[in-house]
Protein backbone atom coordinates (compact mmCIF):
# COMPACT_ATOMS: atom_id res chain seq x y z
CA UNK A 1 0.00 0.00 0.00
CA UNK A 2 1.38 3.53 -1.48
CA UNK A 3 1.39 5.94 1.34
CA UNK A 4 -0.58 9.61 0.96
CA UNK A 5 1.99 12.04 -0.58
CA UNK A 6 0.97 15.23 1.45
CA UNK A 7 -0.42 18.06 -0.70
CA UNK A 8 -0.57 15.78 -3.56
CA UNK A 9 -4.62 15.41 -5.31
CA UNK A 10 -3.50 14.84 -8.63
CA UNK A 11 -5.37 16.84 -11.84
CA UNK A 12 -8.70 16.52 -12.31
CA UNK A 13 -8.61 12.80 -13.42
CA UNK A 14 -8.38 12.57 -16.49
CA UNK A 15 -11.53 11.15 -18.40
CA UNK A 16 -9.89 8.51 -20.18
CA UNK A 17 -11.88 4.93 -20.75
CA UNK A 18 -10.15 3.09 -18.35
CA UNK A 19 -9.85 0.09 -20.19
CA UNK A 20 -7.27 1.89 -22.58
CA UNK A 21 -5.00 3.21 -20.61
CA UNK A 22 -2.60 0.88 -18.96
CA UNK A 23 -1.25 1.64 -15.24
CA UNK A 24 1.30 4.37 -14.85
CA UNK A 25 0.54 5.90 -18.35
CA UNK A 26 -0.91 8.98 -18.93
CA UNK A 27 -2.38 10.65 -22.42
CA UNK A 28 -0.28 12.67 -24.36
CA UNK A 29 -1.88 14.01 -27.66
CA UNK A 30 1.30 15.05 -29.35
CA UNK A 31 4.15 12.44 -30.09
CA UNK A 32 7.37 12.40 -28.48
CA UNK A 33 10.15 11.43 -30.44
CA UNK A 34 12.22 9.37 -27.89
CA UNK A 35 15.84 7.65 -29.41
CA UNK A 36 19.02 7.01 -27.97
CA UNK A 37 21.35 7.79 -30.87
CA UNK A 38 21.33 10.57 -34.17
CA UNK A 39 18.83 9.78 -36.56
CA UNK A 40 19.97 7.77 -39.58
CA UNK A 41 18.92 8.18 -43.19
CA UNK A 42 19.20 5.35 -45.55
CA UNK A 43 18.62 6.28 -48.98
CA UNK A 44 15.39 3.98 -50.19
CA UNK A 45 17.36 2.98 -53.36
CA UNK A 46 19.03 1.16 -50.74
CA UNK A 47 16.72 0.21 -48.33
CA UNK A 48 15.81 -3.21 -47.87
CA UNK A 49 13.76 -5.69 -45.56
CA UNK A 50 15.02 -8.86 -44.95
CA UNK A 51 14.36 -11.73 -42.93
CA UNK A 52 16.73 -14.15 -41.80
CA UNK A 53 18.27 -16.45 -38.98
CA UNK A 54 16.78 -20.40 -38.83
CA UNK A 55 14.71 -19.99 -41.70
CA UNK A 56 14.65 -22.10 -44.92
CA UNK A 57 15.95 -19.68 -46.86
CA UNK A 58 16.30 -15.65 -46.16
CA UNK A 59 14.24 -13.37 -48.09
CA UNK A 60 14.81 -9.87 -48.53
CA UNK A 61 12.13 -7.14 -49.98
CA UNK A 62 13.18 -3.73 -51.65
CA UNK A 63 11.29 -0.67 -50.49
CA UNK A 64 9.31 -1.16 -53.65
CA UNK A 65 8.26 -4.60 -53.17
CA UNK A 66 7.67 -4.17 -49.98
CA UNK A 67 5.18 -0.94 -50.91
CA UNK A 68 3.80 -3.40 -53.40
CA UNK A 69 2.49 -6.05 -50.18
CA UNK A 70 -0.81 -5.77 -49.80
CA UNK A 71 -1.33 -2.81 -46.83
CA UNK A 72 -3.25 -3.19 -43.58
CA UNK A 73 -3.98 0.59 -41.64
CA UNK A 74 -4.50 -0.50 -38.16
CA UNK A 75 -5.66 2.30 -35.54
CA UNK A 76 -4.04 1.53 -32.43
CA UNK A 77 -3.02 2.88 -28.60
CA UNK A 78 0.77 2.63 -28.54
CA UNK A 79 2.17 2.82 -24.65
CA UNK A 80 5.59 4.47 -23.91
CA UNK A 81 7.48 3.03 -21.29
CA UNK A 82 8.95 6.86 -20.20
CA UNK A 83 4.52 6.80 -19.27
CA UNK A 84 2.80 8.26 -22.28
CA UNK A 85 0.36 6.82 -23.66
CA UNK A 86 -1.27 8.10 -27.89
CA UNK A 87 -4.72 6.55 -28.63
CA UNK A 88 -6.46 6.08 -31.84
CA UNK A 89 -2.76 5.81 -33.63
CA UNK A 90 -3.29 5.46 -37.63
CA UNK A 91 -0.53 3.97 -39.41
CA UNK A 92 0.05 1.93 -42.72
CA UNK A 93 1.83 -0.90 -43.51
CA UNK A 94 2.26 -4.67 -43.93
CA UNK A 95 1.21 -7.13 -41.99
CA UNK A 96 4.50 -9.57 -40.31
CA UNK A 97 2.00 -12.22 -41.45
CA UNK A 98 2.34 -11.56 -45.19
CA UNK A 99 6.25 -11.04 -44.74
CA UNK A 100 6.27 -14.96 -42.31
CA UNK A 101 4.90 -16.20 -45.27
CA UNK A 102 7.66 -16.14 -47.43
CA UNK A 103 9.71 -18.69 -45.29
CA UNK A 104 9.51 -22.10 -43.21
CA UNK A 105 10.92 -21.41 -39.93
CA UNK A 106 10.48 -23.38 -36.20
CA UNK A 107 11.88 -20.07 -34.78
CA UNK A 108 10.23 -18.95 -31.61
CA UNK A 109 11.92 -15.96 -31.42
CA UNK A 110 12.60 -12.83 -33.19
CA UNK A 111 15.25 -10.02 -32.83
CA UNK A 112 14.41 -7.23 -35.07
CA UNK A 113 17.65 -5.03 -36.50
CA UNK A 114 17.76 -1.63 -37.67
CA UNK A 115 19.77 1.54 -39.27
CA UNK A 116 22.13 2.83 -36.43
CA UNK A 117 22.83 -0.91 -34.84
CA UNK A 118 19.42 -1.05 -32.81
CA UNK A 119 17.92 -4.57 -31.79
CA UNK A 120 14.89 -5.50 -29.95
CA UNK A 121 13.88 -8.95 -28.75
CA UNK A 122 10.46 -10.26 -29.30
CA UNK A 123 8.76 -13.81 -28.99
CA UNK A 124 7.61 -14.86 -32.52
CA UNK A 125 3.86 -15.68 -31.79
CA UNK A 126 4.11 -11.89 -30.71
CA UNK A 127 4.69 -10.21 -33.90
CA UNK A 128 2.28 -12.62 -35.55
CA UNK A 129 -1.56 -13.22 -35.29
CA UNK A 130 -2.17 -10.22 -37.03
CA UNK A 131 -0.43 -7.83 -33.94
CA UNK A 132 2.45 -6.30 -35.49
CA UNK A 133 3.06 -4.66 -39.05
CA UNK A 134 5.93 -2.85 -40.94
CA UNK A 135 4.72 0.40 -40.82
CA UNK A 136 5.41 3.20 -43.51
CA UNK A 137 2.87 5.81 -43.27
CA UNK A 138 1.46 7.38 -39.71
CA UNK A 139 -1.62 9.83 -40.07
CA UNK A 140 -1.50 9.45 -43.75
CA UNK A 141 2.04 11.08 -44.24
CA UNK A 142 5.20 8.79 -45.08
CA UNK A 143 6.75 8.40 -41.69
CA UNK A 144 9.17 11.26 -41.11
CA UNK A 145 12.44 10.14 -39.78
CA UNK A 146 12.48 11.06 -36.35
CA UNK A 147 9.69 8.38 -36.03
CA UNK A 148 10.88 6.01 -37.25
CA UNK A 149 10.88 6.51 -40.93
CA UNK A 150 11.61 5.11 -43.52
CA UNK A 151 9.64 2.24 -41.97
CA UNK A 152 9.23 0.98 -38.23
CA UNK A 153 8.05 -1.85 -36.35
CA UNK A 154 5.04 -1.57 -35.39
CA UNK A 155 3.79 -3.94 -32.29
CA UNK A 156 1.70 -1.75 -30.30
CA UNK A 157 0.36 -4.48 -27.70
CA UNK A 158 4.30 -4.38 -26.04
CA UNK A 159 5.61 -0.83 -24.09
CA UNK A 160 6.75 1.14 -27.52
CA UNK A 161 10.67 0.66 -27.75
CA UNK A 162 9.53 -2.85 -29.07
CA UNK A 163 8.13 -1.56 -32.09
CA UNK A 164 11.97 -0.70 -32.89
CA UNK A 165 12.30 2.42 -35.42
CA UNK A 166 14.09 2.38 -38.74
CA UNK A 167 14.24 -1.59 -38.89
CA UNK A 168 15.53 -3.49 -41.48
CA UNK A 169 15.20 -7.02 -40.93
CA UNK A 170 13.76 -9.65 -38.83
CA UNK A 171 16.14 -12.26 -37.23
CA UNK A 172 14.89 -15.33 -36.24
CA UNK A 173 16.10 -17.48 -33.55
CA UNK A 174 15.24 -20.78 -31.26
CA UNK A 175 16.63 -18.98 -28.57
CA UNK A 176 16.18 -15.35 -26.79
CA UNK A 177 18.14 -13.11 -25.77
CA UNK A 178 18.38 -9.74 -24.96
CA UNK A 179 18.11 -6.68 -27.42
CA UNK A 180 19.60 -3.14 -27.00
CA UNK A 181 16.92 -1.48 -24.16
CA UNK A 182 16.24 -5.21 -23.04
CA UNK A 183 20.56 -5.46 -22.12
CA UNK A 184 19.93 -2.08 -20.19
CA UNK A 185 17.67 -3.08 -17.60
CA UNK A 186 14.47 -2.97 -19.18
CA UNK A 187 11.76 -5.65 -18.95
CA UNK A 188 12.39 -8.39 -21.45
CA UNK A 189 8.79 -8.44 -22.80
CA UNK A 190 7.39 -5.10 -22.10
CA UNK A 191 3.79 -5.88 -21.90
CA UNK A 192 2.23 -2.49 -20.42
CA UNK A 193 -1.18 -4.33 -18.96
CA UNK A 194 1.50 -5.67 -16.12
CA UNK A 195 4.00 -2.92 -15.86
CA UNK A 196 6.25 -4.76 -16.85
CA UNK A 197 8.92 -1.38 -17.15
CA UNK A 198 12.24 -2.76 -15.94
CA UNK A 199 13.66 -6.07 -15.03
CA UNK A 200 11.91 -7.48 -11.75
CA UNK A 201 8.99 -6.05 -12.74
CA UNK B 1 13.97 17.23 -16.46
CA UNK B 2 11.38 15.13 -17.20
CA UNK B 3 13.26 12.68 -19.19
CA UNK B 4 12.34 9.65 -21.89
CA UNK B 5 14.36 7.68 -24.19
CA UNK B 6 14.12 4.57 -26.43
CA UNK B 7 16.47 3.32 -29.28
CA UNK B 8 19.59 3.68 -29.68
CA UNK B 9 22.72 1.86 -31.17
CA UNK B 10 25.56 0.00 -30.45
CA UNK B 11 25.83 -3.52 -28.61
CA UNK B 12 25.95 -2.83 -24.46
CA UNK B 13 29.12 -3.80 -23.29
CA UNK B 14 29.23 -5.54 -20.26
CA UNK B 15 30.84 -3.59 -16.94
CA UNK B 16 33.18 -6.60 -15.22
CA UNK B 17 33.32 -4.32 -12.59
CA UNK B 18 29.47 -4.35 -11.67
CA UNK B 19 26.60 -3.67 -8.83
CA UNK B 20 27.46 -7.21 -7.26
CA UNK B 21 31.20 -5.52 -6.41
CA UNK B 22 29.55 -2.54 -4.82
CA UNK B 23 26.96 -4.56 -2.55
CA UNK B 24 30.39 -6.65 -1.22
CA UNK B 25 32.24 -3.78 -0.68
CA UNK B 26 29.20 -1.74 1.42
CA UNK B 27 27.29 0.63 -0.67
CA UNK B 28 27.26 2.77 1.85
CA UNK B 29 30.62 3.31 2.01
CA UNK B 30 31.86 7.26 1.15
CA UNK B 31 34.06 7.08 -1.46
CA UNK B 32 33.96 6.86 -5.24
CA UNK B 33 30.75 4.74 -6.06
CA UNK B 34 31.41 1.29 -8.36
CA UNK B 35 29.87 1.71 -11.54
CA UNK B 36 26.18 0.52 -12.02
CA UNK B 37 25.62 -2.95 -13.68
CA UNK B 38 22.58 -2.45 -15.47
CA UNK B 39 23.06 -6.26 -16.98
CA UNK B 40 23.16 -7.73 -13.63
CA UNK B 41 19.72 -9.24 -13.14
CA UNK B 42 20.00 -8.81 -8.76
CA UNK B 43 21.10 -5.06 -9.85
CA UNK B 44 18.06 -4.76 -12.02
CA UNK B 45 15.57 -6.23 -8.80
CA UNK B 46 17.22 -3.85 -6.62
CA UNK B 47 16.16 -0.54 -8.94
CA UNK B 48 12.81 -2.10 -9.77
CA UNK B 49 11.77 -2.05 -5.41
CA UNK B 50 9.96 1.07 -4.99
CA UNK B 51 11.63 2.85 -1.87
CA UNK B 52 9.98 5.63 0.55
CA UNK B 53 11.92 8.70 0.17
CA UNK B 54 12.16 11.61 2.13
CA UNK B 55 12.68 15.21 0.93
CA UNK B 56 15.42 16.53 2.87
CA UNK B 57 16.55 20.25 1.34
CA UNK B 58 14.92 22.26 -1.83
CA UNK B 59 16.45 24.60 -3.59
CA UNK B 60 15.09 27.11 -6.03
CA UNK B 61 17.33 26.99 -9.17
CA UNK B 62 15.46 29.19 -11.48
CA UNK B 63 11.86 31.02 -11.31
CA UNK B 64 10.67 27.91 -12.92
CA UNK B 65 13.11 24.77 -11.56
CA UNK B 66 13.81 23.48 -8.13
CA UNK B 67 16.17 20.98 -6.82
CA UNK B 68 14.77 18.31 -4.84
CA UNK B 69 17.13 16.23 -2.79
CA UNK B 70 16.06 13.07 -1.41
CA UNK B 71 16.90 10.62 1.50
CA UNK B 72 16.29 7.09 -0.06
CA UNK B 73 17.06 4.39 2.38
CA UNK B 74 18.61 1.70 0.69
CA UNK B 75 19.74 3.66 -2.67
CA UNK B 76 21.74 1.20 -4.66
CA UNK B 77 24.66 3.51 -6.49
CA UNK B 78 23.56 5.28 -9.85
CA UNK B 79 25.80 6.29 -12.45
CA UNK B 80 25.94 9.96 -13.80
CA UNK B 81 23.17 10.15 -16.55
CA UNK B 82 20.50 7.68 -15.14
CA UNK B 83 16.94 8.66 -14.09
CA UNK B 84 14.68 7.63 -11.28
CA UNK B 85 10.44 6.95 -11.42
CA UNK B 86 8.53 8.71 -9.16
CA UNK B 87 5.32 7.80 -7.63
CA UNK B 88 2.64 10.20 -5.93
CA UNK B 89 -0.35 8.89 -4.46
CA UNK B 90 -3.30 11.13 -3.72
CA UNK B 91 -5.55 10.87 -0.60
CA UNK B 92 -8.32 9.33 -2.58
CA UNK B 93 -5.56 6.36 -4.19
CA UNK B 94 -4.91 7.96 -7.03
CA UNK B 95 -1.31 7.70 -8.07
CA UNK B 96 0.91 9.75 -10.96
CA UNK B 97 4.27 8.65 -12.06
CA UNK B 98 6.90 10.63 -13.62
CA UNK B 99 10.34 9.97 -14.74
CA UNK B 100 13.68 12.38 -13.65
CA UNK B 101 16.82 12.56 -14.58
CA UNK B 102 19.20 12.12 -11.68
CA UNK B 103 20.98 15.62 -10.86
CA UNK B 104 23.38 14.43 -8.07
CA UNK B 105 26.70 12.15 -8.38
CA UNK B 106 27.17 8.59 -7.50
CA UNK B 107 29.30 9.84 -4.62
CA UNK B 108 26.55 12.08 -3.26
CA UNK B 109 24.55 9.99 -0.40
CA UNK B 110 20.88 9.88 -1.59
CA UNK B 111 19.72 11.46 -5.02
CA UNK B 112 18.76 14.97 -5.94
CA UNK B 113 16.18 15.84 -9.19
CA UNK B 114 15.59 19.10 -10.98
CA UNK B 115 12.43 19.75 -11.80
CA UNK B 116 10.87 22.64 -14.56
CA UNK B 117 7.77 23.50 -13.75
CA UNK B 118 5.48 22.40 -16.68
CA UNK B 119 2.71 25.07 -16.44
CA UNK B 120 -0.49 22.78 -16.33
CA UNK B 121 1.46 20.11 -15.34
CA UNK B 122 -0.22 17.62 -12.34
CA UNK B 123 3.00 16.79 -10.95
CA UNK B 124 6.27 19.04 -11.86
CA UNK B 125 3.86 22.20 -10.20
CA UNK B 126 3.68 20.45 -7.17
CA UNK B 127 7.15 19.46 -6.79
CA UNK B 128 7.95 23.20 -7.74
CA UNK B 129 5.35 24.88 -5.49
CA UNK B 130 3.83 22.60 -2.84
CA UNK B 131 6.66 19.83 -1.60
CA UNK B 132 7.65 20.59 0.99
CA UNK B 133 11.48 19.18 3.58
CA UNK B 134 9.99 16.00 5.20
CA UNK B 135 7.30 15.29 2.44
CA UNK B 136 7.22 11.95 1.56
CA UNK B 137 7.10 9.85 -1.78
CA UNK B 138 7.79 6.35 -3.24
CA UNK B 139 10.63 6.40 -5.94
CA UNK B 140 12.87 3.71 -7.21
CA UNK B 141 15.90 3.48 -9.58
CA UNK B 142 18.24 3.87 -11.15
CA UNK B 143 17.57 3.69 -14.58
CA UNK B 144 18.54 3.77 -17.91
CA UNK B 145 22.50 2.09 -19.08
CA UNK B 146 23.12 3.80 -21.62
CA UNK B 147 22.93 7.67 -21.60
CA UNK B 148 25.80 7.25 -18.63
CA UNK B 149 29.02 8.70 -17.95
CA UNK B 150 31.55 7.18 -15.62
CA UNK B 151 35.48 8.39 -15.16
CA UNK B 152 36.92 5.48 -16.56
CA UNK B 153 34.86 5.98 -19.42
CA UNK B 154 37.65 8.80 -20.28
CA UNK B 155 37.06 11.63 -22.56
CA UNK B 156 37.64 13.72 -23.73
CA UNK B 157 33.67 15.33 -23.25
CA UNK B 158 31.52 17.41 -25.30
CA UNK B 159 28.36 18.20 -23.64
CA UNK B 160 25.39 19.96 -25.37
CA UNK B 161 22.38 21.00 -23.33
CA UNK B 162 18.89 22.47 -23.80
CA UNK B 163 17.39 23.91 -21.42
CA UNK B 164 16.83 21.78 -18.35
CA UNK B 165 18.69 19.08 -20.32
CA UNK B 166 21.42 20.46 -18.55
CA UNK B 167 20.12 18.26 -15.75
CA UNK B 168 21.95 14.67 -16.75
CA UNK B 169 24.89 16.12 -17.67
CA UNK B 170 25.27 18.02 -14.73
CA UNK B 171 25.30 14.93 -12.78
CA UNK B 172 28.55 14.04 -15.43
CA UNK B 173 29.98 17.51 -14.64
CA UNK B 174 29.75 16.65 -10.71
CA UNK B 175 30.33 13.01 -10.57
CA UNK B 176 34.11 14.09 -12.55
CA UNK B 177 34.62 16.87 -10.15
CA UNK B 178 33.99 14.19 -7.10
CA UNK B 179 36.67 12.16 -8.54
CA UNK B 180 38.74 14.44 -9.38
CA UNK B 181 38.88 13.31 -13.10
CA UNK B 182 41.06 16.01 -15.02
CA UNK B 183 39.21 14.68 -18.19
CA UNK B 184 38.68 17.23 -20.87
CA UNK B 185 35.17 18.83 -21.23
CA UNK B 186 33.34 21.04 -23.02
CA UNK B 187 29.34 22.21 -22.23
CA UNK B 188 27.92 24.05 -24.98
CA UNK B 189 24.52 25.43 -23.05
CA UNK B 190 21.47 26.62 -24.69
CA UNK B 191 18.87 28.81 -22.92
CA UNK B 192 16.24 30.84 -23.51
CA UNK B 193 17.69 33.80 -20.87
CA UNK B 194 20.29 33.95 -18.03
CA UNK B 195 17.59 33.54 -16.01
CA UNK B 196 16.59 29.97 -17.55
CA UNK B 197 19.98 28.69 -16.79
CA UNK B 198 20.10 26.23 -13.83
CA UNK B 199 23.34 25.50 -11.62
CA UNK B 200 24.79 29.21 -12.42
CA UNK B 201 27.03 29.32 -9.55
CA UNK B 202 28.33 25.95 -9.68
CA UNK B 203 28.59 26.57 -13.36
CA UNK B 204 30.94 29.44 -12.99
CA UNK B 205 32.89 27.61 -10.03
CA UNK B 206 33.22 24.39 -12.78
CA UNK B 207 34.93 27.07 -15.21
CA UNK B 208 37.11 28.86 -13.06
CA UNK B 209 38.10 26.02 -10.81
CA UNK B 210 37.13 22.94 -12.52
CA UNK B 211 38.84 23.52 -15.77
CA UNK B 212 35.66 23.27 -17.72
CA UNK B 213 35.11 24.65 -20.97
CA UNK B 214 31.99 26.42 -21.13
CA UNK B 215 29.84 27.88 -23.90
CA UNK B 216 26.73 29.66 -23.69
CA UNK B 217 23.95 30.60 -26.24
CA UNK B 218 21.01 32.65 -25.23
CA UNK B 219 18.16 32.50 -28.12
CA UNK B 220 15.95 34.94 -26.67
CA UNK B 221 16.98 37.77 -24.13
CA UNK B 222 20.87 37.72 -23.84
CA UNK B 223 21.98 39.40 -21.14
CA UNK B 224 22.63 43.39 -21.88
CA UNK B 225 25.98 44.20 -23.29
CA UNK B 226 26.32 40.29 -24.41
CA UNK B 227 28.93 40.00 -26.65
CA UNK B 228 28.84 35.58 -27.07
CA UNK B 229 26.46 33.48 -29.26
CA UNK B 230 22.96 34.77 -29.06
CA UNK B 231 21.36 32.26 -31.67
CA UNK B 232 19.92 28.86 -32.14
CA UNK B 233 22.49 26.14 -32.22
CA UNK B 234 24.09 25.81 -35.70
CA UNK B 235 26.89 24.19 -37.52
CA UNK B 236 29.34 27.03 -36.84
CA UNK B 237 28.36 27.43 -33.40
CA UNK B 238 29.45 23.63 -32.52
CA UNK B 239 32.60 24.21 -35.03
CA UNK B 240 33.95 26.90 -32.53
CA UNK B 241 33.05 25.22 -29.55
CA UNK B 242 34.36 21.60 -30.21
CA UNK B 243 36.10 19.52 -29.96
CA UNK B 244 36.62 18.74 -33.35
CA UNK B 245 35.96 15.27 -34.76
CA UNK B 246 39.96 14.54 -34.40
CA UNK B 247 40.07 14.54 -30.70
CA UNK B 248 36.75 11.61 -30.79
CA UNK B 249 35.03 12.97 -27.77
CA UNK B 250 32.86 11.51 -26.37
CA UNK B 251 29.29 13.18 -26.76
CA UNK B 252 26.12 14.16 -24.91
CA UNK B 253 23.30 15.43 -25.89
CA UNK B 254 19.83 16.25 -23.86
CA UNK B 255 17.12 18.67 -24.39
CA UNK B 256 14.14 19.15 -26.12
CA UNK B 257 13.61 16.80 -29.45
CA UNK B 258 13.71 19.22 -31.98
CA UNK B 259 17.16 20.16 -30.05
CA UNK B 260 18.75 17.41 -29.52
CA UNK B 261 17.52 16.28 -33.24
CA UNK B 262 19.58 19.08 -34.88
CA UNK B 263 22.66 18.84 -32.57
CA UNK B 264 22.65 15.43 -33.13
CA UNK B 265 22.09 16.08 -37.00
CA UNK B 266 25.21 18.91 -37.11
CA UNK B 267 27.47 16.57 -35.28
CA UNK B 268 27.19 13.79 -37.67
CA UNK B 269 27.21 16.24 -40.38
CA UNK B 270 30.84 17.62 -39.09
CA UNK B 271 32.15 14.16 -38.92
CA UNK B 272 31.52 12.93 -35.67
CA UNK B 273 30.65 9.09 -36.21
CA UNK B 274 27.04 8.40 -35.09
CA UNK B 275 28.43 5.94 -32.95
CA UNK B 276 30.03 8.43 -30.28
CA UNK B 277 26.90 10.53 -29.96
CA UNK B 278 24.89 9.38 -27.20
CA UNK B 279 21.01 11.58 -27.46
CA UNK B 280 18.24 12.22 -24.84
CA UNK B 281 15.19 13.69 -25.62
CA UNK B 282 11.99 14.88 -23.78
CA UNK B 283 9.29 17.04 -23.93
CA UNK B 284 7.16 18.51 -21.27
CA UNK B 285 3.88 15.88 -19.96
CA UNK B 286 3.98 17.73 -16.60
Amino acid sequence: MSPVTRGFHGRPHQQVNATRLPPGQSIRTDFPVLSATPTPHTPLDEWTFEISGAVDRPVSWTWDELRALPAQTPTVDIHCVTKWSKLDTRWRGVSIDTLLAAVQTQATFVLATCDGGYTTNLPLLDVSGGRAWIVYEYENQPLPPEHGGPARLLVPHLYFWKSAKWVRGLTLRDFDAPGFWEGYGYHNYGDPWKEQRYQGD
Amino acid sequence: MERAEVPGRLTPVRRLVGGLLARLRGADRPGPAEPVDTRDPAVAAEAAEWRLATVVALRRETAHARTVVLDVPGWPKHAAGQHVDLRLTAEDGYQAERSYSIASPPEDPGVAITVDRIPDGEVSPFLNDILLKGDQFELRGPFGGYFNWRMEDGGPLLLVAGGSGLVPLMAMLRHRQATASSVEVHLLLSARSPDDVLYQDELHALSTVQAVTISQTFTRRPPPGWDGFARRIDREMLQTVGPSPAAMPKIYICGPTAFVEQAAELLVGLGHPPGTIRTERFGPSG
